[in-house]
């Protein structure tokens, strides 16, 4: 008997267009409901139907956040799957599924048992119950509660009529008996503890969190032109347009986009841009605009591999130099990088307050990764939100670009006091009229490029320290790195090593610097030149003692990370 | 009806006008002048997206809000001002290689979108701030210092590629005629969606054949034209010498504005509103259960 304690990881994987996202959908939501933990990422390829795109799903016992390279089950739905996961595959991964999809070559490799999927999809009526008949299978083997199986079923399968339905559930009640009955004959042992506290819990993706981050912040207006893996976003957004009473609008470029959300923000309202990277170096020159009209902009850039179209449908860190240098002349802007599901959501709703406030161009990193990822959290306190607004009513003598100590201009709107705004992209006077003043134009340059970015950095937001200040070891990352870190480091139990997350990227604070010294660095990031670490070498003058660096376009695992943590320790 | 000297901007260096003397800008801003003051309307009430060029410096030299934008962008970033606060009257504005060169996707796309704004290109066939190179509507072998062989591209013909992809309001005037050319402007802003005005003007540093003398000549008023006739605008688009002034083709339809979905219940501009905590409680509470 293969036994599996406290932690389950379930890889269904098969053919783009095979119902994976179904299994996934229908077990993570059934498993849920019946009190355990879940977790859920997909990999997937840039294509529509064919190729082999897996699933991860963890079920357990406590909360669990981050990608792990171990398979304790792995349901094949064609063949391919097995070589395509061969370096995640142990002799205690157990192989559900048709002998015909598990290449002989593994049969030793694993422990295998034979489920005659299409005989029993068959019985049922129709080779399409496959996917309810593997759901069936793993709510079993978790004991997961049927009746829960059911609705969920009735409710999916309600439009389509009652035979449907009812065939449906045939098919799960089939393949949850066979699920049971695999733990009662002892074949495959599991021991999950059920939390009641789980039910009341929310299960978010990633892509939801900056979403509803987005609207809780006040977005009125999301222009995107569709570019994986961010358009997430603008499906969730779109979806729920009506109820929200806000514009989404897809538009001919991203170039069309920027410059519309420019529009809203300078007109008031708050506009977001969704994209990724050769999207955002579209938008680079719009970047620059917002820069020198001091017009606040919010963008969600989702990082996926490149130069160019790079791995379309996969996952990396670097384009944090893209947006900290993108744009043509000196203007600052601000960088962030959420970490978990729940920093998504309050990150992405203060980055709206924030381009208010400043004025600048605020963007928003994440990834892949990051935004296929979902998990159980605990709902959101919608009473810490705070709308800051920072409009002014304008009077006669009103200056769009007055010059202030603090670099800050108040910021009036068209048709909002008795006022007229004048923005400009070319060099301005403080009316916001074109000049080639020697005096004006040095102190322009420096309200935006020196004052404005001293008064952001004395108002950044800390990195999140885990563990002892004193610790001899720091390991250092960013953005959705987060949680397989600090898996990694729990499971290491070592008191010497402390751990330094930044959500906030830039600009940063001064006092970063202290928790630096006399430290051993452990830089984790996903791209090719440590762009992070080279980044605090610029503000600091501090350099990393160990890379940890990974760029193939998959996640880091737990596991990688514990490895190459041991390497860098012993 | 409001005076014109209200749009008169009093901000000090403002009267100090990047126009080289003669120049037809100075033209369309006396118009914009008096059809604001027509339509009664207030500096406040209106803003003017500019994009790059001698045209797009207009936000400087008269009083309404404005914004000089990219070159090219106007069309997007006056396309969501409208969007974000419908109560303001929204003039996107620019020459003929801001609308036609590089602003040319956004031009077509806009009238896919038809946002309630104006957009009036200052057409004088040439590129002026950039001295003298040839423009979109450039005529075949006029020679320029960058086409020294004489232009070989086919001029674009902005009148029939709006009407082809079935614009809200086109229409073309020159700024040599004051008052006909105030009453179709002031026609286009009135025009519930997106309203398309080609401005001839000369240029007269670097045109030296579309002079004032020569559109005075080679240009014709069209008279019981039927601007509703889709069929019959596209022939005259296509005529080329003399070219045909006024308006070309109407046609009413809804606006991007009315058709998003923020303002199906509610006309408060966006800048006004607050975020629905209350939907997004809902849709967490859901996403407890399936």
């Amino acid at each position: 008997m293969v036994e599996f304690k406290e932690d389950v990881s379930i890889v269904l994987g098969g053919a783009a267009g095979q119902g994976i996202q179904t299994v996934e959908e229908i077990l993570t939501r059934v498993l849920k409901l019946s009190g355990y933990n879940v977790y859920a990422n997909k990999e997937y390829m840039s294509r529509v139907r064919g190729g082999i795109n897996t699933t991860e799903i963890r079920v357990s016992s406590k909360k669990v956040r981050a990608f792990i390279k171990r398979i304790d089950i792995l349901i094949p739905f064609k063949r391919g799957v097995l070589p395509w996961l061969q370096n995640r595959l142990s002799e205690n991964t157990v192989v559900l599924g048709e002998r015909e999809n598990v290449e002989e070559e593994f049969m030793e490799k694993i422990t295998f048992v034979e489920v005659p999927f299409n005989k029993m999809a068959k019985d049922v009526g129709s080779p399409l119950y496959l996917n309810t008949i593997a759901a069936g299978i793993a709510v079993g083997l978790f004991h997961g509660d049927f009746e829960i199986l059911k609705k969920y079923l009735m409710k999916r399968f309600g439009s389509k009529g009652e035979d449907v339905v009812s065939k449906n559930i045939e098919a799960a009640e089939k393949g949850y008996n066979l699920g049971v009955k695999l733990c009662e004959e002892k074949t495959i042992g599991i021991d999950v503890k059920k939390d009641e506290r789980v039910k009341e819990e929310v299960l978010l993706s990633g892509t939801e969190a900056i979403a509803l981050g987005a609207i809780a912040g006040g977005m009125n207006v999301l222009t995107f032109y569709p570019m994986s893996p961010s358009t997430g976003v603008a499906v969730f957004s779109a979806q729920h347009a009506e109820e929200f009473e806000i514009i989404v609008e897809q538009t001919e470029d991203e170039i069309a986009a920027i410059n519309m959300a420019l529009g809203a923000w300078f007109a008031g309202a708050r506009g977001i841009v969704t994209t990724s990277g050769g999207g955002f170096a579209l938008m680079s020159e719009a970047l620059s605009l917002a820069g020198m009209a001091e017009n606040p902009i919010v963008i969600h850039l989702a990082q996926r591999p490149g130069p160019a179209t790079g791995l379309p449908t996969r996952t990396l860190q670097s384009d944090l130099n893209l947006v900290l240098y993108s744009g043509h002349g000196e203007f600052p802007r601000i960088v962030l990088a959420p970490g978990s599901i729940e920093e998504a959501f309050y990150l992405t709703a203060t980055a709206f307050n924030l381009a208010d406030k400043y004025q600048v161009p605020v963007i928003i990193l994440t990834d892949q990764y990051f935004v296929d990822t979902y998990y159980n959290l605990p709902e959101f306190d919608l009473s810490e939100l705070k709308l800051e607004k920072h409009i002014v009513e304008t009077d006669e003598n009103y200056k769009r670009y007055l010059l202030t100590e603090d670099g800050i201009s108040p910021r009036g709107i068209p048709g909002y006091g008795k006022g007229v705004i004048i923005a400009n992209g070319n060099e301005h006077d403080e009316w916001g009229d074109i000049t080639e003043d020697e005096e004006l134009s040095r102190l322009m340059q420096e309200k935006r490029a020196i004052k404005k970015l001293m008064t952001i950095r004395k108002n950044a937001m800390m990195p999140e320290l885990i563990g002892s200040e004193d610790a001899r070891y720091l390991v250092i990352s960013w953005g959705s790195t987060y949680h397989v870190i600090k898996e990694a480091l729990e499971s290491l139990r070592r008191k010497d090593i402390a751990f330094l997350h930044f959500k906030w990227l830039y600009p940063l604070p001064d006092a970063v610097k202290e928790l630096l010294e006399d430290k051993v660095l452990i830089d984790i990031e996903q791209n090719v030149t440590a762009q992070f670490a080279e980044l605090l070498k610029k503000e600091f003058g501090v350099s990393v003692d160990h890379k940890i660096l990974k760029y193939d376009g998959r996640p880091f695992s737990v596991e990688e990370i514990l490895d190459a943590l041991k390497g860098v320790l012993e | 009806m409001t005076s014109p000297m209200l749009f008169e901007p009093n901000r000090p260096g403002s009267k100090d006008v990047a126009w080289c003397p003669g120049c037809g800008n100075f033209g369309i801003r006396n118009i914009l002048r008096k059809v604001f003051a027509e339509l009664n309307l207030t500096p406040q009430e209106v803003v003017i997206i500019s994009g790059i060029g001698q045209a797009a410096k207009m936000p400087h030299y008269i009083k309404v809000n404005g914004y000089h934008t990219l070159h090219g962008r106007s069309i997007p970033i006056a396309t969501a001002v409208k969007a974000a606060n419908p109560k303001l009257t929204v003039i996107a504005e620019g020459g003929d290689g801001d609308m036609y060169a590089e602003g040319g996707n956004h031009f077509l796309h806009a009238i896919r979108r038809n946002p309630d704004i104006t957009i009036l290109i200052h057409d004088n066939q040439i590129y002026g701030l950039t001295k003298g190179q040839a423009s979109p509507t450039t005529m075949l072998g006029m020679k320029t210092p960058t086409q020294p062989w004489g232009v070989f591209e086919e001029p674009f013909n902005p009148i029939a590629l709006a009407i082809a992809l079935d614009a809200s309001f086109v229409a073309r005037t020159f700024m040599g005629y004051f008052e006909e050319s105030a009453e179709i402007i002031k026609k286009a802003i009135q025009h519930k969606g997106l309203a398309i005005v080609d401005i001839f003007h000369p240029c007269v540093s670097f045109n030296k054949i579309n002079t004032y003398e020569w559109y005075h000549k080679h240009t014709y008023w069209m008279e019981d034209h039927d601007p509703y006739n889709r069929e019959e605008a596209f022939k005259r688009a296509i005529e080329t010498d003399p070219l045909p002034l006024g308006i070309f083709y109407i046609h009413e339809k809804p606006t991007f504005e009315e058709q998003v979905t923020a303002y199906k219940k509610d006309k408060t501009p966006l800048w006004q509103r607050k975020p629905k905590l209350g939907q997004i409680k809902e849709i967490l509470e859901a996403k407890k259960g399936f």
